[in-house]
């Protein structure tokens, strides 16, 4: 591969890696540094966000990559929904949530004949 | 006095360091061994791997440099895939600097503390910094952040020439672990009604966008639900500040 000798590779990810996203962080400065805290703004800002954060989310449990890609999506939905149950009858804790939802994959994936 | 303030800033950055010994900074550890299986696969040398660790940093925007590198594209390309998954980290950045920021934290400590932002210390920042006195927040951040990257670019240095393929289950359940502990988190430290209903909303987005505009999920699932879970919670917040002035 002679696109990863030399310098060449280092020009590649400091543009295409690294500018490609610290400018989207930089322009997350300069808009949050005008937003007031308990502003409507803010409120919006803070509602796209986590929308973001959890479309992301929902695409590593719908669409993984890897061994998971194999595995039926009823168990990772499932494996979800067992984790959520556990979470909120505990009292919203996310230790037992997590817990539960991996148990509930490792199980399943070994039934599966992983 | 100054003394003693330059010791409290020690003592808070030291307190954010301690937070690599914490569930999420184990599971992103997890997560960038498999990122370094995934480097090996693709044959790019470890020290550019290194480098990528702490010059890009958010993970889904190296796998997608890393996929565009193995493919062979120009700059122009990579750039604009890589630029286009990093479009997320703005609203990111923008909701949690005004929760992290003090009365005289300067700008340019922002933008260099920005790059320290990927999911999470987002979702770690948000959580736990109400607990840190607010002219301290900036230190405590900048303790976490920094010992995150700092860590995860030694990992990926050791764990290059080691990292064995594991077991299917193990390898299905460490991914797993990601997405599982983001649901958790946010919604176990959310601090405002909005974010319960724009993390359901965006649930639901992120895999009907997809199926939808492949291209642009990501970002149309957060604007959209973002804005809908906005508009929800506002209608609501109204119609109750109505009835209690009726009642009152």
């Amino acid at each position: 591969m002679t696109a990863l000798d030399g310098w060449w590779p280092y020009v590649f990810i400091a543009v295409a890696g690294w500018l490609a996203t610290d400018i989207w962080r930089w322009l997350g400065v300069l808009t949050g540094n005008r937003l007031r805290e308990d502003s409507e703004a803010l409120n919006w800002v803070r509602a796209v966000a986590t929308a973001l954060v959890a479309a992301v989310v929902a695409k590593l449990i719908v669409y993984p990559t890897g061994v998971l890609e194999a595995s039926p999506l009823w168990l990772r939905l499932g494996s979800v929904t067992v984790g959520a149950a556990a979470f909120f009858a505990a009292g919203q804790r996310p230790a037992v949530g997590i817990g539960t939802s991996i148990t509930a994959l490792a199980v399943g994936l070994y039934m599966l004949g992983f | 006095m100054d003394q003693e303030n330059s010791a409290s800033h020690a003592h808070w950055f030291l307190m954010g360091m301690r937070g690599i010994a914490s569930l999420p900074a184990m599971i992103l550890m997890l997560s960038f061994v498999g990122f370094c299986a995934l480097t090996v696969q693709a044959g790019i040398p470890v020290e550019q791997v290194v480098f990528m660790v702490g010059a890009v940093w958010a993970l889904p925007a190296k796998v997608i440099l890393v996929s565009s590198m193995m493919a062979g594209a120009n700059l122009l390309t990579a750039f604009i895939a890589v630029t286009l998954s990093s479009v997320r980290m703005m609203p990111m950045v923008a909701a949690l600097v005004p929760e992290i920021r003090g009365r005289r934290t300067p700008t340019w400590l922002l933008l260099f503390l920005s790059h320290f932002v990927a999911i999470t210390a987002w979702v770690y920042a948000m959580e736990k910094v109400v607990s840190v006195p607010r002219e301290r927040r900036i230190a405590f951040f900048a303790g976490f952040g920094i010992t995150l990257v700092l860590a995860n670019m030694l990992l990926v240095a050791v764990a290059y020439r080691y990292v064995a393929t594991f077991p299917p289950i193990v390898a299905g359940c460490l991914f797993f672990l990601t997405p599982v502990y983001f649901l958790a988190s946010i919604w176990n430290s959310a601090r405002h009604r909005v974010v319960h209903i724009a993390m359901v909303l965006g649930l639901v987005g992120g895999p009907l966008f997809y199926w939808l505009v492949p291209e642009f999920d990501i970002l149309l699932a957060g604007l959209i639900g973002g804005t809908l879970a906005w508009a929800v919670e506002r209608t609501w917040r109204v119609r109750q500040a109505e009835k209690a002035e009726i009642e009152a």
